[in-house]
């Protein structure tokens, strides 16, 4: 449609790092290299450095956040910050370190296609990196970017590099994701962040922005085979008294033509048009919002599922991995709003079954689980609802638990249990 | 599972364009407020992201009619082309137009009027609060962006406000994947955020691309205008020249449509919206500081705000 010279698509990743290993940095060099900040914007970091007596530029000062946090020193929610180059636009979801950091983590990374993840080479892995990378992990972030950072404190050595990459390279193993591109960079002086470098000349690998830029793009991608999934959304009634089911793509692209079924119901149908309000597609993409016109009338709302094949389960008990949120305890018994996909319905905890001990990966058993802790719970819902593993698939693998007199979103919760923990050595 | 991350992109047709994943994403936001929310209302400034905004609803409802009316929040201090142009956009999209008025609320005691020729920003808090109570409001969608101010870049896409029209940067509700969950309690509401994942570029790469109509102020005109704090003020009934001041007739335009006392223009030469895009593109001042006094005031002024229950 239309001219539009420019052709960029899209990244999401999450930041990930402890405390003081120069994840600010790292991120104000990255925006201010790329230039992505305007001269007003850098007078007021350069006048907030001066007056807190932290020299003439500090660039960690770009992504600082609300008074509270500016007053405390610390960085207390996820915040949002937006780059691009001529071919692609990113969104960084800055997750930060200390406090509440399973339900920061969790956010962040629930939308990420992949993490940076910056640690202090000097130091080496630290514990709360560790436990941010398994919390990505769970969340299906499976690509990873590692800058090995303050690389001009150990004076370019390679040793420290090689030691991170031999530790990351480990972790990577045991949560089983891939295996990370690991970076030497200098947040504070720029090396291998935008700009390359002769400081490292036993690295030719690629930059951060480099890696960022090279990342496939277009989406999260599952383990194994799902087809296209629709929930439905909202239910279009046209002039004429037909009616086209809207909603965003995901799983597989839907086209016309293709067989799907309306789910819970199980209705088989054919897809007769995909649709936007600027006419019809070949080929709906995932993560398109399209109206799909179904054959034969088929009837169907808000809350349902289109589905093609491979099939995804309907269930009404069911197994799932929880993040909790809640300040009083999770227990058995406790019921909440479920919000799965388009559809919402109740659902009773009938057992919490393990928490996950995240210094060590380990799941142990347990019957309650505290507020930022991780477990594994069963459900049963009022309704059934239609489900792909959350290994498969996010959209239909992932549901919040909410408390139905507050409103308050108490657990991000994902379809099945987290496959890497249960084998891994204490 | 040892593959090395990141090996370049081979597969072209997996390229899916930004804006059209931008436009999904906040059409899918659209529908699922309106879904969930039982009176939603879009709040439209005339301004650039507004009618971005109001153009993503019609095409998430599109062919039916909007489903929530359009309310303008009126400060009393609008640009007249403004004022113009909302009525033709509201009516363009068959939709319901509700104007809440700041000179109401000053004429009913509510607010002080905070003088000729002083900006009425600050004081609209309470007229839009008014305005969303007395029409039971439960969300309202407005146009802000996270990449215009620190506080906003944590703020979630559907943002909770308490009984007194508060948002508490401490208690926002986790918001995972793509499951917005918009329910409240009576007397409680939703901002809603669209576009908040949007830039200032992506804002204009939209515009040209779906050939929005834009109020004529967004683009260069000549214009009689004053320098006053390092702003290029519209001289107008309420900003005159005072002291040493002097108006002079320069090319000017807008990046952001607000209260004409305190939005200053920018000298531009840029009569298309492709040409914008490359203004901003070369750009060096920012959006807001260019052209927003309100903000100037401290680095916490829009989370000031914010908290009382601003837009
Ligand atoms: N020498 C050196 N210092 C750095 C580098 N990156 C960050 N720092 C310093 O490390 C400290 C912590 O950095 P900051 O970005 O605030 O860390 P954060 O807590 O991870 O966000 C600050 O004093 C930075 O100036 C680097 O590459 N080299």
């Amino acid at each position: 449609m239309g001219t539009e010279p420019v052709v960029m698509d899209l990244l999401r990743f999450a930041t990930v790092g402890s405390v003081d290993d120069g994840k600010s940095t790292l991120i104000g060099r990255l925006l201010v290299d790329t230039r992505q900040l305007f001269d007003d914007q850098l007078e007021a970091v350069a006048h907030a450095s001066v007056s807190r007596g932290v020299g003439d530029l500090d660039l960690s000062f770009v992504t600082d956040g609300l008074r509270a946090e500016r007053e405390q020193g610390i960085t207390i929610d996820v915040a949002y910050r937006y780059a691009a180059t001529p071919t692609r636009k990113f969104i960084i979801a800055d997750c930060p370190g200390h406090v509440q950091y399973t339900r920061n983590m969790a956010t962040g990374a629930s939308t990420a296609d992949l993490a940076l993840v910056v640690v202090d080479a000097t130091a080496g892995l630290k514990e709360q990196t560790r436990r941010h990378l398994c919390i990505a992990a769970l969340l299906g972030v499976r690509r990873v970017v590692v800058a090995a950072n303050k690389m001009d404190l150990a004076e370019w050595a390679k040793d420290p590099y090689d030691a991170l990459v031999a530790q990351v390279g480990a972790l990577a193993a045991q949560l089983s994701i891939d295996e990370p591109l690991v970076v030497p960079v200098s947040a504070l002086h720029g090396d291998y962040v935008v700009e390359p470098s002769e400081a490292a000349p036993w690295y030719d690998g690629p930059t951060v922005l480099g890696a960022l830029e090279a990342a496939p793009a277009g989406g999260w991608a599952g383990e194994g085979l799902v087809g296209a999934r629709l929930p439905v959304q909202w239910v279009l009634r046209h002039p004429t008294g037909k009616r086209t089911y809207a909603g965003m793509v995901d799983g597989a692209a839907l086209r016309p033509g293709d067989a799907v079924f309306v789910l819970p119901a199980g209705i088989e149908t054919t897809v007769r048009r995909v649709s936007t309000a600027d006419g019809d597609l070949p080929e709906a993409p995932v993560g398109r919002c399209v109206d799909v016109d179904l054959a034969d009338d088929t009837p169907a709302g808000r809350g349902d599922l289109l589905a093609t094949a491979p099939l995804p389960q309907v269930v009404d008990q069911l197994t799932a991995t929880v993040c909790w949120f809640g300040e009083e305890p999770l227990t058995a018994g406790q019921r909440f709003r479920v919000k799965h996909t388009t559809r919402t319905t109740v659902g009773f905890v009938d057992h919490v079954v393990k928490r996950l001990d995240v210094n060590h990966l380990a799941l142990e058993d347990a019957d309650a689980l505290e507020a930022n802790d991780i477990g594994v719970i069963t459900l049963t819902t009022a309704d059934p609802l239609v489900v792909d593993a959350y290994t498969s698939n996010r959209i239909t693998g992932s549901f919040v638990l909410v408390d139905e007199r507050t409103n308050a979103t108490l657990a991000g919760a994902m379809v099945g249990a987290p496959s890497f923990a249960a084998e891994l050595p204490r | 599972m040892t593959t090395p991350s990141a090996p370049p992109s081979s597969d072209a047709s997996a390229r899916v364009d930004h804006l059209d994943l931008l436009e999904s994403h906040a059409v899918f936001i659209i529908r699922e407020v309106a879904a969930e929310c039982e009176r939603p209302v879009l709040l439209f400034s005339g301004g650039k992201d507004s009618a971005v905004l109001l153009h993503l609803a019609v095409k998430a409802f599109a062919p039916a009619l909007l489903p929530f009316p359009v309310m303008h929040v009126d400060t009393g201090h609008n640009f007249a082309e403004v004022l113009a142009y909302r009525d033709h956009q509201a009516a363009a999209a068959g939709a319901r137009l509700v104007v809440a008025s700041v000179q109401a609320s000053i004429d009913a005691g509510r607010v002080m009027d905070p003088g000729e020729g002083s900006s009425r920003n600050r004081i609209q808090s309470t007229t839009l609060l008014d305005a969303i109570n007395e029409h039971r409001f439960d969300a309202a969608f407005g146009g802000a962006r996270r990449d215009e101010d620190k506080a906003r870049a944590k703020e979630r896409v559907l943002s909770f406000r308490d009984r007194f029209g508060r948002w508490d940067p401490r208690r926002q509700r986790p918001e995972l994947w793509q499951l917005y969950q918009g329910k409240v309690n009576p007397g409680e509401h939703l901002r809603a955020f669209p576009l908040s994942d949007w830039t200032e570029l992506d804002i204009w790469q939209y515009i040209e691309r779906e050939r929005i109509e834009l109020p004529a102020i967004y683009f260069a005109h000549e214009r009689e205008v004053v320098l006053r704090d390092g702003m290029l003020l519209a001289v107008s009934q309420w900003v005159t020249p005072t002291g040493d001041e002097v108006a002079e007739r320069r090319m000017v335009r807008y990046r952001t449509v607000g209260d004409a006392t305190c939005t200053g223009a920018v000298l531009s030469e840029a009569t298309t919206v492709a040409a914008i895009i490359e203004e901003i593109a070369t750009a060096t001042i920012s959006e807001r500081g260019a052209t927003r006094g309100d903000d100037r005031f401290s680095e916490t002024a829009m989370e000031d705000r914010k908290r009382e229950g601003y837009f």
